[in-house]
């Protein structure tokens, strides 16, 4: 569903993306996981171009989203919901506001059917009791939370997630986690998600990848991927007290 | 997209190389700054067609005009007066000071007005655009924009646009009236002036084309500020310290381009 064809990417005098070619399937959840600084974010950019490789190409389907303009790139950005690292959402109106953008002005749903919808979105990130408040007015893991509502609340068919899990809780962090293989499992959503903590990825992914140095070093599912002997893996796995037999539960 | 892509090029071998890209990526800023407000202004009358739109409209009517308000009126006043005292001082040597209200209402219509309304919303209204603008695309939010196919000129630009667009004639009417007044009490306690006479010599010269000359100069300005604030902004890079370079670059070209522009336009409309 979505391929990268040998895609390079030169950002600030060096290679952030090199090379790199992967194929993520319909309906799977696919996790990156990597070092700080090392283009996981800028993998997730070039999906929906926010940028454009250097060279090589990304295809959605049978889309060529790196070169696609205008109507055609709207369409496709259509299927998508992007959760920003740092929630993106407008300052100036309200949470239930900026979850309702994307309905109000890309959609014709009536105004009632729009507050359903935004009272179940925020529902789901157990934000119920927030969608008055301003963004400024509620905290950082709560800003995430309500991006995440307003990536969801269209339905796409893909959702890409840029560290959902980042600076919550473990107890949110894991409702996060099983919201996202929730809506993976009832909808079908195609879900790519960027994250640290791979002690959630293990028990929701499908298959993992692992970035270091512009390419994946490992794609794998997660059994595989605990017992893999690639010394950038093993660091990460040591790093996070995980063994070559994995987690319980897995 | 919107959002500058870093153009990122290997370091230039000699410096012809690194001029001729500098010139290069200027004229292309220069297009890409040119079409949106070309959009921005072809979107204008969209604006009208539902309630949050008219609403955003409304607030960035309320934000340019009546923020700006006092500050304009002070800034007028003074103009005036300032220009009432000096004129005024030289006239008085020939005896001439009779003739104030004239020369403060053509300097006020043709050039101060405008001038100074331009000047006043490049510093406060663009500069402010420019920051929430460069501090949105920072913080990702044009880019989610973007991505839910909203476009940011016309959910962001264009409001921006109509409002500076409506509101530049009218504060740059409002600064010369102010002006007049202004230069009428330098008359009437510095230079006894009577204010009768002070009107009607003022009144006399007060011709019709000059007023609109000096209206189509604001509404210039005002399209200029409003497309190089934002222009700064959508392309700001490097995080809070690139909100403040996006800010400050966003006066000084508007500041710039409302001098270089006023020159032409009054060339324009003034053979000698
Ligand atoms: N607009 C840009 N201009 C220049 N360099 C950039 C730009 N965006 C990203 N980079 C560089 O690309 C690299 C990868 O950035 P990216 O944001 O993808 O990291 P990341 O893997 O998401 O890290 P983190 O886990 O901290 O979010 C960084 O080293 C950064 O310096
Ligand atoms: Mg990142």
């Amino acid at each position: 569903m979505i391929r990268f064809k040998q895609v390079t990417k030169r950002l600030g005098g060096r290679n952030v993306l090199d090379d790199l070619s992967f194929e993520i399937k319909k309906g799977e959840i696919f996790i990156i996981v990597g070092p700080s600084g090392t283009g996981k974010s800028v993998t997730l950019k070039h999906m929906v171009r926010l940028l454009t490789p250097t060279s090589g190409s990304v295809w959605i389907d049978d889309t060529e989203i790196s070169a696609a303009n205008g109507g055609e790139l709207d369409r496709v950005r259509e299927r998508f919901g992007y959760l920003f690292q740092g929630g993106a959402l407008l300052g100036w109106i309200s949470v239930a506001d900026n979850i309702a953008l994307p309905l109000r002005e890309k959609t014709k749903v009536s105004e009632e059917e729009i507050a359903q919808r935004v009272a179940d979105a925020l529902r789901m990130v157990g934000l119920e009791n927030d969608g008055d408040k301003f963004p400024s007015e509620i905290s950082g893991g709560m800003q995430k939370r309500a991006g995440l509502a307003r990536a969801i609340v269209r339905r796409p068919e893909i959702v890409l997630y840029d560290e959902p899990t980042s600076g919550l809780d473990p107890v949110t962090a894991r409702t996060i986690d099983r919201l996202i293989k929730r809506l993976n499992e009832e909808l079908g959503i195609t879900s790519v998600v960027v994250t640290h903590d791979l002690q959630g990825a293990l028990l929701s992914a499908d298959r993992i990848a692992m970035l270091n140095g512009g390419r994946f070093v490992e794609v794998s599912e997660p059994k595989t991927f605990v017992a893999s002997d690639q010394p950038e893996v093993r660091g990460f796995l040591d790093a996070q007290f995980i063994s070559k037999k994995g987690l319980a539960g897995m | 997209m919107i959002t500058r892509e870093p153009t990122y090029s290997d370091a230039a071998g000699n410096a012809w190389v690194g001029v001729w890209r500098a010139a290069v990526l200027e004229l292309g800023s220069i297009g890409r700054a040119g079409s949106m407000t070309a959009q921005s202004l072809v979107m204008l009358p969209l604006l009208l067609a539902t309630r949050r739109s008219r609403r955003e409209l409304a607030r960035q009517l309320y934000i340019t005009g009546i923020k700006s308000l006092a500050l304009i009126t002070i800034v007028g006043m003074f103009t005036g007066m300032i220009l009432g005292l000096q004129v005024g001082l030289e006239l008085r040597r020939y005896n001439q000071e009779l003739y104030i209200g004239s020369a403060v209402m053509v300097s006020l219509l043709r050039e101060m007005g405008p001038f100074m309304t331009g000047i006043i919303l490049a510093a406060c209204v663009g500069s402010s655009m420019a920051a929430q603008i460069g501090t949105m695309t920072v913080n990702d939010e044009i880019a989610a924009l973007e991505i839910m196919s909203i476009s940011p000129v016309r959910f962001l630009m264009a409001p921006r646009m109509a409002a500076m667009v409506l509101m530049t004639p009218i504060l740059s009417f409002y600064t010369c009236v102010l002006g007049v007044i202004g230069g009428g009490i330098v008359g009437l306690t510095q230079l006894n002036v009577p204010w009768a006479q002070y009107i009607n010599m003022a009144m006399d010269v007060a011709h019709l084309r000059d007023l609109y000359v000096g209206l189509f100069k604001a509404l210039v300005f005002g399209i200029v500020v409003t497309s190089v604030s934002c222009y700064e902004g959508f392309t700001t890079t490097q995080g809070a310290v690139g909100v403040g370079q996006a800010t400050r670059r966003s006066v000084i070209v508007s500041i710039l381009l409302i001098l270089v522009l006023g020159y032409i336009i009054t060339r324009l409309f003034y053979d000698l």
